[in-house]
């Protein structure tokens, strides 16, 4: 039924938040701490496991693809919800503050892509 | 009229995946009828979604965008953190778990690179505007790590709030650059693998400005760039009003 994957989609990120707040206030800090990636890791790590196959194949897997293709038409929304004349109230500082780290962090990536790529990392066994 | 409005207010959320649908459609067909296909449809709708949220920023003068303007209402919640953050879960189950592994010290490295540099560049443009303060520099530089990051770290070391909104400022402006900006740079930056995706998101950070600017370039990446982006709020918030104001106050004394 495609409400089990639905299901399991809003339970992995309920936990996540969950471990991210805990994991947030562990150490010291007002922000919710990977909260969303620990909950993509529940996600692939119960897609992997055999005794959560009917979870997420069959009819269930389309309750997790729908959201999935929903991606982008809920990333337009929240460009439409930008507080986009705030940055621009912020004037020449905040702009040439945000432009500036984001030349810099672009002009980082061909760099630090390269991190660990030397040796052919791709010898582990298949764990499933 | 009224009652039209009326249907329209009582069905935000309904109201607001039509509005996106026609988005969607309408950045679809300009791209195949005026560039042929050549800038990715989403880019566009993007770039739409910023221009209505100026449109709404300037006509209702709230900071929601155009979900301050009442019958778009929903696009305020299709568009919040509880549909985004679900739907980006949801991107995970394409992921394939060896490219995570294998691009995991990297990711994880990057997202400390991230949070330095930015900070680092953006205390620079505070000094270069003729800040002196420590806490001001601090905070400032804070807010081009993310939006977020400006205003903890500006409360937590006592900033004022001309200060703390100069910090909001400065992460909108680089999560909307970083929203628009990244399918044009793509290419030059070898942002086309799932390795460099996590970098990307761990160097950028910006939630709402990676999974945007990944989306635009190939959602294929979405899932690696964000798994990254969601630590580095967090480590932002860690580093900089501790660490890295010490080292800021103690450059100056």
């Amino acid at each position: 039924m495609i409400i089990y994957g639905v299901a399991l989609l809003s339970a992995c990120l309920v936990a996540g938040l969950y471990l991210g707040e805990l994991l947030g206030s562990l150490i010291g800090v007002q922000a919710n701490v990977g909260g969303v990636g620990i909950a993509m890791l529940l996600l692939i790590v119960i897609h992997n496991l055999p005794r959560f196959r009917h979870l997420t194949t069959g009819p269930s897997a389309g309750g997790i693809t729908f959201w999935s293709a929903m991606y982008i038409p809920i990333v337009v929304a929240m460009a439409a919800r930008q507080n986009v004349v705030g940055a621009l109230d912020g004037g020449l500082l905040a702009i040439a503050a945000g432009v500036g780290a984001v030349v810099v962090s672009f002009a980082l990536i061909p760099l630090m892509s390269r991190i660990g790529t030397a040796p052919a990392g791709n010898a582990e066994p298949d764990d499933d | 009229m009224t009652e039209l409005v009326d249907v329209i207010t009582a069905n935000q959320l309904i109201v607001a995946f039509a509005v996106v649908g026609i988005i969607m459609w309408f950045s679809y067909w300009l791209t195949d009828t005026l560039t042929g296909g050549r800038i990715h449809g989403s880019a566009i709708a993007i770039v739409i979604g910023l221009v209505l949220a100026w449109v709404g920023g300037t006509r209702a003068g709230g900071s929601r965008g155009i979900a301050d303007i009442e019958i778009f209402a929903g696009i305020g919640l299709m568009g919040g953190a509880m549909f985004r953050d679900f739907a980006i879960v949801a991107t995970a189950f394409g992921v394939d778990w060896h490219e995570l592994k294998r691009a995991g010290i990297a990711g994880t490295v990057s997202i400390f690179a991230g949070v330095v540099v930015s900070f680092v560049v953006g205390a620079l443009v505070a000094v270069g505007f003729g800040y002196s303060d420590p806490v001001a520099i601090t905070t400032i530089g804070a807010g081009a790590v993310t939006y977020i990051v400006g205003p903890v770290t500006g409360a937590a070391i006592g900033a004022g709030s001309e200060v703390i909104a100069l910090s909001v400022a400065a992460g909108l402006a680089k999560s909307i650059l970083v929203m628009t900006s990244t399918p044009a740079v793509a290419k030059l930056i070898g942002l086309d693998n799932p390795q460099a995706a996590m970098v990307f998101g761990g160097l950028m950070g910006t939630t709402s400005g990676v999974t945007a600017g990944l989306a635009a370039t190939d959602p294929k990446l979405v899932p690696y760039g964000a798994m990254t982006a969601t630590f580095y709020t967090g480590v932002g918030c860690l580093l900089v009003p501790s660490v890295l104001f010490l080292v800021v106050r103690g450059m100056l004394a």
